[in-house]
């Protein structure tokens, strides 16, 4: 068959071509980007066998609604994913980190992430698509990446190369855990806070609430109460700073963030928690436990671990 | 020249060069992030310089943030690079279509938008950095007659290329973006330019900026 490629039935609410994101332009205002969980990228493309770094479709809650045209080809998909795949009349329903197979026509419904946000759709094959320094991560605050910087749209059509012909029956047997607790250091400006704000920080719950996206999670609970300045002169940020506003909520800094910001910084997520955070859904709960950098380090290396160990699996 | 080095969670190194805000300060934040992105650390990610901070990520794969500090702070920097940035002209149409807070400084500051306009472009401005959103300047120092607050209610949305005042600080808008600064005009060149793959901001950290007023027919033909 002379082209091989998706059309876009229903776009789905966020879903955007991602690798591993872009580095070295946090200092002209690009951020990292890059795939929001990075666990289930990696996996992904572990199960598709494909290089480390290659671009997948991330889409969050709700998924697209694909029909394949062109020869068969491997996918698979990452995270807590409802999806089914229509084929001549017959619904089958899908499961997650297993290679499966689409043939022309077929439909391809990832309906929605189960009490989780991100899922990913990785094929064993490429996706043709424009990189931009590097990566074709989607940033559509500055318009770029993949997809001239946006999310997809209904009745695009999304080209494939590249098919690998290999057949494979990897599948990988894992379950996302959820949490609840997200393990944070404390900040440059802890100080900032009263007595009782340090203590209902690492007490009390926040809720994730709706205004939610690729950049940040706003969070609502007890106000945290600034007893210094409510502005700071702006500085750089990283992935996973939780930062109070003037109105004493939490907001945390997520991978499509801005690259400075003027709030005081009253703690960082841990990197190993990262991936569980940005799975938890609006309308969930979540509580920060305080913890040291050793630790800190000590519990990444673990995870890193336990991710290896997952892809050696997938071998 | 660092007063203090910290971590910023566990993949971040946050060094504070104080807490004022001026040219000579932010110039050595400057000599400090080209240094450490010419050293060629292994590991290191991102380097952010704002006004007196300079941020560093780095991945936990590869390096931490022991030895990160370690090198930063064995690094010699002795006459390595002149921290001197580029001089780069813009021009600014500041017709009433697109000074669209002029009035209320004129109110604000009990001057005619002459005086204004003529206080702001007989200066150079300093590019302390760039960020927020990709390629906005934040450009000082104003003349101080022309200070002037935020907006008490933020645009929701300023124009693409707007050019801002707050404060000693202006900045371009780079793109359409929530804001509450003073717009005085608008650019027609695209200060970060999303199709140029290589070098899209026109604007770096240490570069010195000189405005040029132009007419509106004249910023026509340049979008033309």
């Amino acid at each position: 068959m002379a082209e091989n490629y998706f059309e876009v039935l229903r776009p789905g609410i966020n879903t955007t071509f991602q690798d591993n994101g872009r580095k070295n332009f946090y200092h002209i205002g690009i951020p990292f980007s890059g795939a929001m969980d990075n666990r289930n990228f990696i996996l992904a493309n572990a199960i598709s066998n494909n290089k480390k770094n290659s671009p997948v479709i991330e889409f969050a809650l709700q998924g697209p609604k694909l029909r394949y045209k062109g020869d068969k080809v491997y996918f698979n998909v990452t995270g807590d994913v409802n999806f089914q795949i229509l084929r001549k009349n017959k619904i089958e329903e899908g499961i997650c980190y297993q290679n499966l197979v689409l043939e022309n026509n077929d439909c391809l419904d990832l309906i929605s992430t189960n009490r989780s946000v991100y899922g990913y759709l990785s094929i064993n094959a490429s996706f043709k698509i424009d990189f931009y320094l590097d990566s074709c991560s989607v940033n559509t605050k500055a318009e770029i990446g993949a997809n001239n910087g946006k999310i997809l749209k209904k009745n695009q059509i999304i080209k494939i190369e590249n098919i690998t012909k290999k057949y494979s029956l990897s599948k990988l047997d894992y379950i996302n855990s959820k949490i609840e607790n997200i393990r944070v250091i404390k900040g440059p400006h802890f100080d900032y806070f009263s007595k009782t704000a340090k203590e209902l920080f690492f007490k009390e719950k926040f809720s994730i609430t709706k205004l939610t996206d690729r950049m940040g999670i706003r969070l609502d609970g007890p106000k945290i109460e600034n007893i210094k300045y409510t502005n700071i002169k702006s500085e750089g940020l990283v992935k996973g700073t939780i930062q109070i506003t003037a109105d004493g909520d939490p907001i945390v800094m997520l991978s499509d963030h801005g690259t400075i910001g003027g709030y005081p910084k009253i703690g960082v997520v841990i990197s190993a928690d990262y991936d569980k955070l940005v799975q938890i859904p609006p309308g969930s709960k979540v509580k920060f436990k305080e913890i040291n950098l050793k630790d800190a380090e000590t519990i990444y290396k673990l995870y890193e671990m336990e991710t290896q160990n997952l892809i050696s699996k997938t071998k | 020249m660092i007063k203090n080095i910290s971590n910023l969670g566990d993949a971040a190194l946050y060094c504070d060069f104080g807490n004022e805000v001026n040219k000579e300060i932010n110039l050595k934040v400057i000599q400090f992030f080209k240094n450490i992105k010419k050293s060629n650390i292994p590991g290191i990610t991102n380097i952010t310089p704002s006004y007196n901070k300079l941020i560093i990520s780095f991945d936990l794969n590869i390096t931490n943030f022991e030895k990160i500090k370690t090198e930063v702070e064995q690094l010699n920097f002795k006459n390595e690079i002149a921290s001197a940035g580029n001089l780069i002209k813009i021009p600014i149409c500041c017709d009433k279509d697109f000074a669209l807070d002029i009035k209320r400084l004129e109110k604000l500051l009990n001057l005619e938008k002459e005086a204004i306009y003529k206080k702001f472009f007989s200066k150079k401005y300093y590019c302390y950095m760039t960020g927020f959103i990709a390629g906005m300047p934040f450009l000082g120092d104003l003349d101080n007659s022309i200070y002037a607050r935020r907006l008490d209610t933020p645009r929701v949305k300023v124009p693409k290329n707007s050019i801002g005042l707050t404060e000693q600080f202006c900045n371009i808008y780079t793109f359409e973006s929530p804001g509450g600064w003073n717009i005085i005009g608008k650019t027609p060149l695209d200060i970060f330019d999303n199709k140029n793959n290589s070098s899209p901001n026109l604007i770096n950290p240490g570069d010195t900026i000189s405005f040029f007023q132009i007419s509106k027919s004249e910023f026509e033909k340049k979008y033309g």
